[in-house]
C-alpha cells in the first residue's frame, strides 16, 4: 500500500493530481467553515461585483458570494462522483467478470445489452435518462451511472477472458471449487487494478457529465450551487462578468484533469510489468 | 483381481473445429490400478488432453466419446456437472506443469492450500493454518509458517510445485494426475520432487497417473508405461522392459535420449512411419 503511494508522489503529474483530489475533500469537508458567506444568501445591492478582497470571486446576479458558492459545490460535485462510481464499479465489475467466465450464451446476452448502451453518447443517453425521470440531482446521479457501466463491464470481460483459461483457474475448479468462489475470490481480485484506474479516469467524465447536466438544467436544481448550473447562470452577463464563468469552469477544469492525472498515475503505480 | 481404479476404454477426444469434429486422442484404452502408471510421449500426441479428460476439464467445445470411462465405479461421462465438481480434488486430483501459472498470484499460498483444507473439512480458522502447515511440513517445506503468508511470486519454481502437491494432497485423493510436473523445473529440484512424488504415492494409497516426455525417468520411477503417438497408444508395457520395446516408435525414442555413456556422432532423427497412427 505504501510502495503504491510512494510510485504514485514520485511522478510528479500524478502528484499533482492527487494534490488537487486531496484539496477537493478538505473544502468539501470544511466548506461551512472555509466560506465567508451562505451560498444561498442574496443581497442585491451587491450583485455583479468584481473579484476584490471582500468576495475573491466576485459576486453573481444575485449578490452571492461565487467563491462561498464553488465552495459548496465541491460537496455536490463529489457527492456525484462518490455515488456514480459506487455504483458502477461493483456493478460493470460483476457484470463484466461473468460474461467472460461464462462465456457462451451468457456472454451474448450480457455484452450484446452493453453494446446497446455503449452505442449512444453517454451525455445524450444521460439526458434521455433524466428527461424521462424528470430533473434532479438523484436522477443525474442514476442516469450518469448508468451510461458509464459498460466501459468497465468491457474491461472486466477481456480480463475474466485472458485469466479463465490460465491454469490457476483450473486448479481452483479442480479442487472443486464453485464457480461463485472462482468468479469473486480468483478472478474479481485480479481484475480489480485494472478497474480501479478505469474508475478514476472515468471519475474525471463523470465530474463533465454531471456539470454537463447542470448546465442544460437537468441536474442539480437552482438554488443549489452546482457548478455546471452557476456557469449556466452566469452565461447571460458573461461578457461583463467573466468571473461567473471563469471560476466554476476552471474548478471543473481542474478536477476532471486531477483525476484523469491521478488515474494514469495509477496506472503505472498498479502494474507491474512497468516497473522501471 | 479386484476392479480397477480407473477404467478407460476406447476414449476419443476431438475439437469441433471450422471443418468439423479435429480428431485428438484416438481410441486409448487402459487400466489403472495401485500403481503408478507413466503415460509417453512426443508433443502433440494427446497425453495432456488424456489427463484432461479424466477430470472433464477441457474447453467445452472438446467432444469426449468412449465405450466406457469409469473410475471407482463411477461413470465419468455420464457424471452431472455436480457430482464431477463433487470428484474434483476430493478422489481425483491433478497437479499442473508449471507452478508459475498454476498459482494464483494474488493469493497467498496458505490461502490457496486453506481453501482445499476447508473444503475437506470444514475447521475453525485456526484449526485450518494449522493444517495448512501440517501440509506444508509434510512436502519439506522448511518454516512452513513464513512460506504460508507468502505470495507465488516469492517462491522458488521447486518450493512451488510442492506447494501444489500440497494443495492436492489437502483433500486426500485417490488418483493423482501428474501432468509433467517437472518439466518446469530445475534438473537439482526434479529428484526432490519425485522422490516426494514416490513417498506420498507409498503412504497415501494414492494411484499415480504420471504424463511425462522423459523416457530416463520413467524407467525407474514408474511400474507401466504407455506410449502415444498421434493421439494412439502405440505400446503398453511394464516400465523395467522399456529397453525391450519392440514398436518402432518407441525404439527410436529411447535411441534418440542422449547418454554419457556412450559418443554419437549425431542424434538419429525420427523416421516416422504413417502407419504408426493408422494402427
Amino acid at each position: 500500500m505504501s510502495q503504491v503511494l510512494n510510485k504514485l508522489l514520485r511522478n510528479r503529474l500524478t502528484a499533482v493530481g492527487l494534490a488537487i483530489i486531496g484539496l477537493l475533500v478538505a473544502l468539501a469537508l470544511l466548506a461551512p467553515w472555509l466560506a465567508s458567506a451562505d451560498p444561498l444568501r442574496q443581497d442585491l445591492s451587491q450583485a455583479l461585483l468584481p473579484p476584490g478582497a471582500h468576495h475573491w470571486f466576485g459576486t453573481d446576479e444575485f449578490g452571492r458570494d461565487v467563491l462561498s458558492r464553488l465552495l459548496h459545490g465541491t460537496r455536490i460535485t463529489l457527492f456525484i462522483v462518490v455515488l456514480v462510481t459506487v455504483v458502477v464499479g461493483p456493478l460493470g465489475l460483476t457484470v463484466g467478470v461473468v460474461a467472460g467466465y461464462f462465456g457462451g450464451r451468457v456472454d451474448a446476452v450480457l455484452m450484446r445489452l452493453t453494446d446497446m448502451v455503449l452505442s449512444f453518447p453517454s451525455l445524450i443517453l444521460a439526458l434521455a435518462f433524466v428527461a424521462a425521470m424528470g430533473p434532479g440531482l438523484d436522477h443525474a446521479v442514476l442516469a450518469i451511472a448508468l451510461t458509464s457501466w459498460p466501459a468497465i463491464a468491457r474491461l472486466a470481460r477481456a480480463e475474466a477472458l485472458t485469466l479463465r483459461q490460465s491454469d490457476f483457474i483450473v486448479v481452483a475448479q479442480l479442487q472443486g471449487a464453485s464457480n461463485a468462489r472462482v468468479l469473486f475470490k480468483h478472478l474479481v481480485p485480479l481484475c480489480l487494478p485494472s478497474v480501479l484506474v478505469r474508475l478514476t479516469m472515468n471519475m474525471a467524465s463523470v465530474v463533465l457529465t454531471a456539470a454537463g447536466l447542470g448546465f442544460l438544467g437537468l441536474g442539480a436544481q437552482p438554488p443549489l450551487p452546482e457548478w455546471g448550473a452557476m456557469i449556466s447562470e452566469g452565461r447571460r452577463y458573461m461578457l461583463d462578468s467573466w468571473w461567473l464563468v471563469a471560476a466554476p469552469g476552471g474548478a471543473i477544469l481542474a478536477v476532471s484533469m486531477a483525476f484523469n492525472l491521478l488515474g494514469d498515475g495509477l496506472n503505472d503505480a498498479l502494474d507491474p510489468r512497468q516497473t522501471s | 483381481m479386484s476392479a480397477p481404479l480407473l477404467q478407460v476404454d476406447q476414449l476419443n477426444v476431438a475439437y469441433r473445429g471450422a471443418d468439423g469434429l479435429v480428431p485428438v486422442v484416438k481410441g486409448v484404452s487402459f487400466t489403472l490400478g495401485r500403481e503408478k502408471l507413466a503415460v509417453v510421449g512426443e508433443s502433440g500426441s494427446g497425453k495432456t488432453t488424456v489427463g484432461r479428460a479424466l477430470l472433464r476439464l477441457l474447453p467445452h467445445h472438446a467432444h469426449i466419446t468412449a465405450q466406457s470411462l469409469h473410475f471407482d465405479g463411477i461413470d465419468l461421462l455420464a457424471a452431472s456437472a455436480q457430482q464431477m465438481s463433487q470428484l474434483r480434488g476430493r478422489r481425483l486430483s491433478m497437479i499442473m506443469q508449471d507452478p508459475k501459472y498454476s498459482l494464483n498470484p494474488v493469493m497467498s499460498v496458505g490461502a490457496q492450500i486453506g481453501e482445499a483444507v476447508q473444503r475437506a473439512d470444514a475447521l475453525s480458522r485456526t484449526a485450518c493454518q494449522e493444517r495448512v502447515e501440517q501440509l506444508l511440513a509434510r512436502v519439506h517445506i522448511r518454516e512452513p509458517q513464513r512460506v504460508a503468508r507468502q505470495y507465488p511470486h516469492q517462491l522458488s519454481g521447486g518450493m512451488g510445485q510442492r506447494v501444489m502437491i500440497a494443495m492436492m494432497l489437502a483433500q486426500k485423493p485417490r488418483l493423482l494426475i501428474a501432468d509433467e510436473p517437472t518439466s518446469a523445473l530445475d534438473v537439482s529440484v526434479r529428484q526432490e520432487v519425485l522422490d516426494l512424488l514416490d513417498e506420498l504415492v507409498a503412504e497415501q494409497d494414492l494411484s499415480l497417473l504420471f504424463i511425462t516426455h522423459d523416457l530416463n525417468l520413467v524407467g525407474h520411477f514408474c511400474d507401466r508405461v504407455l506410449v502415444m503417438y498421434a493421439g494412439r497408444v502405440v505400446e503398453s508395457l511394464a516400465a523395467n522392459q522399456l529397453q525391450q520395446a519392440r514398436h518402432p516408435y518407441t525404439q527410436a525414442l529411447l535411441s534418440a535420449v542422449p547418454s554419457l555413456k556412450h559418443r554419437r556422432a549425431s542424434l538419429p532423427v525420427l523416421q516416422r512411419d504413417p502407419a504408426w497412427s493408422a494402427a
